[in-house]
């Protein structure tokens, strides 16, 4: 009943814009785009004021890309060795951060072994970010060098996938601080990543999650394993690697709500930091702005008919 | 001056007296950054894993306590304190206070960086109104700030660890990174890259800009055999393999609770799974008709053309999909500079509970 409801509130809705905007076409038509602009700020900015005032998020089921990473981390035993590979920087942390965040979260609880590496110059913040924000708060008992360690970045893109797929100590002398590798207890019988067990990629364009799997997962598809989480950009240009090199994916912040949805559903329990569900947060937005989107673009495709007819008449 | 400018010119004062009345005249205010100050103590001791009987290390002072080595005096040689700010918040400041606390502190450098942050936020999204000399501020500082940011991150993390480390690591080790491994190697084989990366820098002198092209044509040959294995593999074999799927799927019948159905012999029942062969179906359709789209050795006329539309169909479907996509990439990327905006600067809401005990009215006034 309330689902025939919704729909026909929503077919009247239509049939009333559709009238209105058949009587105001010029209107419609030669409007400041800046109106459409505050609508669109309008719809995001009201949201984001009510979901932070009240803390309460949508539901969210996962999907089976989220999924499927999940599993891919719960397969996982304590002190298998994660990479963590965060190829983000400020731009696009509105996307990928809530991933990042709860990446490491997943990986903490699981007490996985972590290491952070960054092929992107601002990564490394990322980096320090979520050490900052995640471990060392909620996890103060693990130590740094025997449960996590930040390689910290190197410049040479792609080029450095191909040589830490075969030898990590050729290019890493030291960790992100400038302590010596060899000294740190974590990095013990590490040779290459092959050796990890899982690699993580948190992805913002290039070089990201096309080129480990390029580099790392295609010349080794048995030893090395790649999931990851990437920016909608980037998702459709990732789709054609699933599932056979890439086996899961979270594409941009729909699959980082789902992902945290499961996270959250499984180790987070009721008093969980609001630091853990910013993806979820960031869903209501996300709903507002997708329908002004839906209903501009309804709108722009009546205005196009209407003065396609109005031409074709004598 | 213009009516729209004189209309725009009230909009900021208003806006600026609000949040400047905001600032001043709430009780909790807005804007304000804390630090949690934490004091470092390390004291300099022999380093027994060291083959070398004088080499010493730096622990902390706690550590060396608990190992019973007498701690030197501050200020001597052998121990250096000093402070660290640790990024704190409102919540953790209040609680410290009550307690008569004085290591949590109000931090009036990273306030004005929180202020910086939201101005140049609307500087950049003042160019939705029109093009101005806040947006190009922004964006000149933007760029200027990010190229000096690469060139550094460049020297430090690369330059110095990878070519000067390998080509003298006493010299790194002394000077730069004291971290540097007492075993680590010279390897003179790291000339050649630094010879390359000086011929390379050549092209700002004023003559022998021809010197940087020998490098060049090294990198881009180097790239090119490397990229075109790597699509070879990854984008081109590794597909055609993937697209290799069966178009009648069958699976393991499930019941209600996931659990696969046996039969009488007790083996997983298959049946036919219709989902899964329409998915196949379309895929094996859609890869072979954007193919034949992109086949132009035969004109797209019968069967042909009608299979090439039928590729235009999906990838218009695609093109969509990745529209749909980046409009969700942009707005979540306006939600967090709103959050921040309203979380960070403002001080409206308080999502994480930065600000537990600060009660703020739902206009930010009080």
């Amino acid at each position: 009943m309330a689902q025939l409801m919704t729909l026909g509130i929503t077919a009247a809705f239509l049939i009333l814009l559709t009238f209105a905007v058949i009587s105001w076409t010029n209107f419609f038509k030669t409007i400041d785009r800046r109106w459409v602009f505050l609508l669109m700020l309008f719809s995001v900015a009201v949201p984001v004021y009510v979901i932070g005032k009240t803390k309460q998020t949508f539901p969210e089921k996962a999907l089976p890309l989220a999924q499927a990473v999940f599993d891919e981390i719960e397969k996982l035993n304590e002190g298998d060795k994660v990479l963590l590979a965060f190829d983000f920087d400020p731009g696009s942390e509105g996307e990928l951060g809530p991933m990042a965040t709860m990446f490491a979260f997943h990986c903490a609880t699981k007490k996985l072994k972590m290491y952070f590496i960054a092929l992107w110059p601002l990564g490394r913040q990322m980096i320090d970010d979520n050490i900052e924000k995640v471990i060392k708060p909620d996890f103060p008992e693990m130590i740094y060098g025997e449960d996590y360690m930040n390689l910290g970045f190197k410049a040479g893109n792609e080029g450095v996938i191909n040589v830490i797929v075969t030898d990590i100590k050729q290019l890493y002398t030291t960790d992100a601080y400038g302590r010596d590798i060899n000294q740190i207890p974590m990095m013990e019988g590490i040779d290459n990543i092959q050796q990890m067990d899982l690699i993580l990629n948190v992805s913002a364009g290039f070089p990201g999650t096309k080129e480990w799997v390029q580099y790392a997962v295609t010349p080794f598809p048995h030893q090395i394993r790649l999931v990851g989480g990437c920016t909608g950009v980037q998702a459709p240009l990732l789709y054609p690697y699933i599932p056979e090199q890439l086996p899961g994916l979270l594409a941009a912040i729909k699959g980082a709500s789902e992902y945290e949805s499961l996270v959250i559903g499984k180790y987070g329990g009721d008093g969980i930091s609001g630091k853990y569900l910013e993806a979820q947060r960031r869903m209501g937005p996300q709903l507002v702005a997708h329908v002004l989107m839906v209903l501009l673009i309804i709108a722009g495709n009546i205005i196009y008919f209407v003065e396609r007819t109005r031409e074709a008449r004598p | 001056m213009s009516r729209e400018n004189r209309i725009w010119l009230i909009v900021f004062l208003i806006g600026a007296a609000a949040l400047l009345g905001r600032a001043m005249f709430s009780s909790q205010g807005m804007a304000k950054a804390y630090v949690h100050a934490v004091e470092v103590d390390r004291v300099q001791v022999a380093d027994p894993d060291a083959d070398d009987e004088t080499a010493t290390k730096w622990i902390s002072a706690e550590d060396a306590q608990t190992q019973g080595i007498t701690l030197p005096a501050k200020g001597s040689d052998d121990r250096i304190t000093w402070t660290r700010y640790d990024n704190s918040n409102y919540t953790a400041y209040s609680k410290a206070v009550a307690a008569n606390q004085t290591d949590y502190q109000f931090s009036p450098s990273r306030t004005i960086g929180t202020w910086i942050a939201a101005l140049f936020t609307l500087f950049v999204l003042s160019f939705l109104i029109r093009d101005n000399p806040l947006y190009k501020v922004a964006e000149s500082l933007f760029i200027g700030i990010s190229a000096a940011y690469w060139m550094v991150v460049q020297f430090w993390d690369q330059i110095t660890p990878n070519l000067i480390g390998n080509l003298s690591p006493t010299l790194v080790r002394n000077w730069a990174m004291p971290g540097l491994g007492a075993d680590f190697q010279q390897d003179l084989v790291y000339i050649i890259p630094g010879i390359l990366g000086i011929m390379l820098l050549w092209r700002l002198a004023p003559k022998g800009g021809w010197i940087s092209r020998w490098p060049m044509a090294f990198f881009i040959g180097t790239f090119c055999g490397l990229r075109l294995v790597r699509y070879l593999q990854s984008d081109f074999l590794t597909q055609i393999r993937n697209s290799i799927e069966p178009l009648y799927v069958k699976s393991v019948k499930t019941a209600a609770d996931g659990s696969a159905v046996l039969d009488a012999a007790g083996n997983p029942l298959t049946g036919f799974d219709v989902w899964d062969s329409l998915a196949n179906v379309i895929l094996i359709i859609g890869v072979l008709s954007c193919l034949v789209y992109f086949f132009f050795s035969f004109e797209h006329k019968g069967i042909v053309g009608k299979t090439a539309k039928l590729g235009i169909w999906f990838l218009m479907i695609t093109f969509g999909a990745a529209f749909g996509y980046t409009v969700m990439g942009r707005i979540a990327l306006l939600a967090i500079r709103l959050e921040f905006l309203f979380d960070d600067w403002l001080w409206l809401i308080d999502p994480t509970d930065k600000r537990v005990e600060a009660v703020v009215s739902m206009l930010g006034l009080y």
